[in-house]
Formats: structure tokens, sequence, C-alpha cells
């Protein structure tokens, strides 16, 4: 309960800081509060677009939180999402005569197997060689984003369009919509991916293979101690976190798009970064954290529309100040009026 | 809470006062591209177009930024709902939303820059780039000493492949053995905003022998320009009119006059003249163009520029045919 205080107080007062800004900016604050709920939560469209940008969030929180569990900092979402989203494009530009349900499905297994063979690389790398996790993912995201552009331009091009994106995949491998938000493209990824957090929650909870990767993530040397397998655990957290990033593909491809396009996410996997610490590495903090999350990036949208003085950008604002309030919990704790030294985190 | 309820009361109060009152009854909004509207290239030229319109016909003009690709089908919608007569996408890149938002607002009337939209309430405003891109082909051909002339692209698609056959035939009809060397920036839209990486492919292009380079690359041209300072010899410009950025060494620009396209659109769907179907800028209506001002006066000259017009003449006329990307490679 107490760091679900703190997560909504850091929420509070990155928001009321980011308020101010607008403020400064030549707005009434309260007036921008009042746009940037309409614009997320305002129409059912609206609430669709908030959703769909949610599902991907809770696909890159779930996979920075199950890294960070085992003691492992995933900057890598952002590359095996796109692995994830290339691939799942790929079987439906290749195979164009299959049909539903098993283009879909086929496609949802390749982005998955994706994003764990890309995420497992580095996992596979810190346990065996010792090399950094956070440095091997982070310049993996630019050799996956360059695999996936190579791929959608010089393998899989759409000879139709301007755009660098691949060649649209068949309907039968579309997954259904949710029909109830008008035009918003959410699909069943959504429900997907909250069917998803619950079964991580089981594994890390409920299972001996979860409870041994998060005591790997608490004391390494203790959980070796133990007889736990603390390099197998290592290269599994992270091939669990590739794959879930992965999944990103399901949302954006068989649920949106319909093809992979180049650069198709806005920072997924480093949103994911901020969603997992929100959300306290928990996955129900992350379905809310990525709801918030979501919620900021479609509403900074209205306030384009409805101010004179603001920009979608402010979003970037809104989300750094967040974030700096959810990492200097000195500042929270401060409000609280009781200084205390951290222990539980991470 | 009580200090800052008082407060907010005071801003809705001050926000009261500022409010601007909206006389205008002509609502355009104007959905731009990735880039924005401070890209000084492409989309700064059709904000400023929708922005003169809004002070010479006294529009109400509201202009958003997408975040992301997904954003432009939504951002078109809100317009459309939002009782804005003119909704304008910028860029190919809008096609899709442009396409299924107009069918779903069939009363609205729409407008895209650089893509072919078969809706009826959507004009599609294209711009003929190779014509354009022949006549400072032609300019290059006749002010390089070397014979040979170059062209940095920005990203590799059609639109700008486009461009480099356009200035290759013009340089061509000039000096049949002129050399064009032609790179591209990138593959994706980071190639728009990459002026290191245009710098270095036009050092390597002076390096080899071009002393004209003409760069299509939106931003990413900067670096040709400081490439052409560096080594004193000439670049040209695009899109909007680039001769001032580096006096003296900006040869002249390939105008595309997307402000004038949008204006236009603004005026006649304001007049009640809107119609939709595609809509062609180029050397006859001075859609597209090479550029004279004082900054290029002194390197710009006369014979070269009468028979800039002559080629000019002779294409309109259709003496000359201009090879076109497009239709090659359909």
């Amino acid at each position: 309960m107490r760091r679900l205080a703190q997560s909504f107080l850091a929420v509070a007062f990155g928001l009321a800081l980011g308020l101010s800004a607008t403020w400064i900016a030549g707005e009434n604050p309260w007036e921008v509060l009042k746009i940037l709920a309409r614009g997320a939560f305002g129409s059912r469209e609206n609430i669709g677009m908030t959703l769909f940008y949610t599902t991907p969030l809770i696909f890159t929180g779930l996979s920075v939180a199950v890294a960070f569990q085992a003691g492992l900092f995933n900057v890598g979402a952002e590359g095996q999402l796109n692995l994830g989203a290339l691939a799942a494009a790929a079987i439906g530009a290749l195979l164009p005569g299959l049909g539903w349900p098993m283009a879909p499905l086929l496609a949802s297994l390749a982005a998955l197997a994706a994003g764990t063979v890309w995420g497992a690389i580095p996992g596979w790398l810190r346990a065996r060689r010792g090399s950094h996790e956070v440095i091997v993912t982070i310049m993996l995201n630019f050799v996956a984003v360059g695999l996936s552009t190579y791929v959608a331009l010089y393998v899989l091009k759409n000879p139709e369009s301007q755009n660098p994106e691949t060649r649209p995949i068949g309907l039968a491998y579309m997954i259904p919509r949710l029909g109830v938000f008008g035009d918003a493209p959410v699909s069943a990824a959504l429900p997907l991916a909250l069917l998803v957090a619950a079964i991580v929650w089981v594994f890390l909870r409920r299972t001996a293979l979860g409870y041994e990767l998060r005591a790997v993530g608490q004391s390494e040397p203790a959980a070796r101690a133990a007889g736990i397998d603390a390099t197998k655990m290592r290269i599994l957290a992270m091939a669990i976190a590739g794959g879930l990033a992965g999944l990103v593909g399901v949302a954006e491809v068989l649920g949106n798009a319909g093809k992979f396009k180049v650069e198709f996410s806005p920072q997924y996997g480093f949103i994911g970064i901020a969603v997992a610490l929100l959300g306290r590495n928990e996955p129900i903090g992350i379905v809310a954290a990525a709801l918030l999350f979501g919620a900021l990036h479609q509403g900074t949208r209205e306030l384009d529309f409805s101010t004179e003085h603001i920009t979608s950008e402010v979003s970037l604002v809104f989300q750094g100040l967040i974030i700096l309030a959810v990492s200097a919990e000195p500042v929270t704790n401060w409000f609280r009026s009781k200084p205390r030294i951290n222990t539980d985190e991470l | 809470m009580r200090v800052s309820r008082k407060l907010f009361a005071l801003l809705v109060l001050f926000a009261a006062c500022l409010s601007p009152s909206t006389a205008a009854d002509f609502k355009v909004g104007l959905v731009l591209d990735r880039g924005g509207k401070d890209d000084k290239s492409f989309n700064s030229s059709a904000y400023e177009g929708a922005n003169l319109a809004k002070s010479k016909l006294g529009i109400y003009l509201k202009y958003v930024e997408a975040a992301d690709d997904n954003a432009f089908e939504p951002s078109l919608r809100a317009f459309a709902q939002r009782d804005f007569d003119l909704i304008i996408g910028i860029g190919f890149a809008q096609k899709e939303a442009v396409k299924k938002v107009a069918s779903q607002f069939p009363q609205k009337h729409f407008a895209i820059v650089d893509s072919e939209v078969n809706v009826p309430n959507v004009r599609s405003l294209m711009f003929q780039e190779h014509e354009g891109a022949f006549l400072v082909g032609a300019i290059a051909a006749m002010t390089s000493k070397t014979g040979k002339v170059g062209f940095v692209g920005g990203m590799d698609i059609p639109l700008i492949r486009r461009f480099e056959m356009g200035y290759t035939a013009g340089a061509k009809r000039i000096n049949p053995q002129v050399e064009v060397l032609a790179n591209f920036v990138g593959v994706t839209s980071e190639a728009w905003n990459n002026p290191p990486k245009g710098k270095e492919l036009a050092l390597s292009q002076y390096d080899r022998g071009a002393d004209v380079i003409f760069a299509a690359a939106g931003a990413s041209g900067l670096g040709v320009f400081d490439a052409a300072e560096q080594k004193q010899k000439f670049a040209i410009g695009v899109d909007a009119n680039q001769d001032w950025t580096k006096p003296g060494l900006i040869l002249t620009s390939m105008l595309k006059r997307v402000d004038e396209a949008v204006f236009s659109t603004i005026e006649e769907a304001k007049a009640g003249k809107f119609s939709g179907g595609v809509k062609r800028f180029g050397l006859a209506n001075n859609g597209v163009g090479y550029s004279f001002d004082q900054y290029n006066a002194k390197i710009l000259s006369e014979t070269v520029r009468q028979r800039a017009d002559e080629l000019k003449a002779e294409i309109m006329n259709g003496k000359i045919e201009v090879p076109d990307y497009y239709k090659l490679n359909r």
C-alpha cells in the first residue's frame, strides 16, 4: 500500500509540475487538466485511442519489469518490439494463403519468438560472458531497427506506397477489433495484454521458476547458495522480457496497421521503462501505469486542438516530470515529512 | 488545497480575459507531417501558405502536428467532427488516413499534398517536381566547369527519384557528356533531418569533381550547403527559396510552391469554389520553378537564365518531354 501511495503521490506531483509549466506557457492549468481528461476519456473514440496506446505499453512495461525482477535492466524493448512486429508482418507477407485462425496464431507466435530470441541474446551475453545488458540491449536496438528497416525496404517492400513499410498482410491475419470504440483501432490485443499481465503475475508469484527468478534479482549469491542456477535464470528472464516486447507486434501489425511500418513505435520500448518504474514492477501496477501513459499520449493531442500555446509535445514534458517524481523518491518522501531510507525497492 | 482552488479560480478569470474571439467563420484545419511546422522546408512551406490565408482572407486556422503515424487519422477526424470546413493533410504519409476520413465525412472538404486520393471530396495537390528539377539540372550543367554535377537526395523513395530523373535529364539536355553523381542520405524519414550525412555525401561528390550539387533532402540539405561553403563550390536549394542561406554559393533553388497550393485551395474553398480531384502544379502555373533574387543575382548569369527560360517554354509547349519517374515506374 505504501508503495502504491508513493506512486500515486509521484503522479500527482508530476502532473502538478507539468500543469504549472502550462501556466507559464500562458494556459489555464485547470482547463488544461480538463482538456487532457476529455481528450483521453471524453468520447468512445478517445477512450479507444487511449486503450490503443495503452496496449503496447502493457507489453513493454511487463518486459522491463520481468527483467527488473531478475536484477536486469532491459533497455532493449524498442528493438525487440520492432523485430516482433517485423516477424508478424513477414509471416503475413510470405504466407498469404493461410486462413483464420491459423494465420493470426502463427503470426503472433512469430512475433513472440522473434522478441524472445532478441531478448535472449543479451541475456546469454550477460550470464555467460559478463557483458553488461544495458550496453548490449542499447546496441541491439540499433541493429534491430536497421535489420527491420532493411527487410521492410528491400525484401518485403510495399510497392504501392512511398512509406517505408512491408506489403500488407491478408485480412485473414487480422485479429478482431473491439467495435464499441468507434473508429479507434482497439483490437483483441488489449484483452490479450491483460491476460498476459495476469500470466506474468502468476508466473512471478505462484510458480517455483518465478520465485527462483526473483531470488536471483534480490541477491545472486543467496540464490546461488540456495542452489538456483542464476545463469539460466538470467537468460530466461531476458528471453521472457524480449518475448513480451515482441508481442507489441500483435497489437500493431495484426490489430492495427496490417503491415510493418518503419518507425511505427512512438518509443513504446522506452516509455515501457517508465511504466515499469511507476508500476513498481508489478503487473497490476503496470497495467495502471500503462493506462496513465496511454491517456497522456492521447490526451495531449487534444491540447493541440483546444489550446493556443500547447502542442502535443507537452506530453513528453508530463511524462518526464512524472518519471522524475517517481525516481526522485526523496522528494515524495519529503512531502510525507518523514525521511526514511528505502530498502524495499528493486 | 484551498489555496490552490483560489489560485485556479483566479486563473480561470485570467484566462477568460485573454481568450481570443474567434469571429472568422471559415475554419481550416491543418494536419502536419511528423517534421512539424518548423522544419524550414516542406511543412513550414505548407504552414506559411495557410498562415497567409489567415492574414489575407481572415480564416480561422488551427494546425496540429502528428506525434506518430497512428495519430493522423484521429486528428483528421477530430477536425471533421469540429465543423472545420476544409481539412488539409500535409505529406504522402497521410494518404490512407485522408482516404478513410474523407469517405466518412462526404460533406466536408479535404486536401492532401503529394499523394493522390480518389475520393470526390478530396483535392490532391500534386507537383510536377521533375519539370522544376529539369530546369535546375540544366542550370547546373551550364554552370559546371568540370562536366560533373551532383545530386544529394533525402529519403530514397519514388518522389525523390523523380527529382533525380528530371535533374539528370535537364543536365544531359545541355551537355550529353555530363556526369551526374547521385547519392541518397537514407531510407527512412530520418534521412530528411541528417545534415552531417548530407555534408559527407556532398564533400565526397565535390572531391570526385562535381562543382554544383542539387540537394533535395529537406533539412539534410543544410549539410550540403555547409560542404559548398567549405569547398567554395555551388549548391542548389529545394522546395523553399533557400538562396539567402549562403549568399553567393546557392546557385538557385528549385521551388516547389506548397504554400501556393495550400493558399489557393483555401481561397477557392472559402469562395465556395472547392472541387475535388487531382490538381497539378507545374511550370505553367508556377507551382514549380527556379529562384532568382538579390542573393544569387551575381552568380546566376543572364545567359544561363535566358537558356533556362527557353527550356521552360519548350517544356510548356510540349517540345521537350521531361521523363517522369512516376510514369516510367508504374
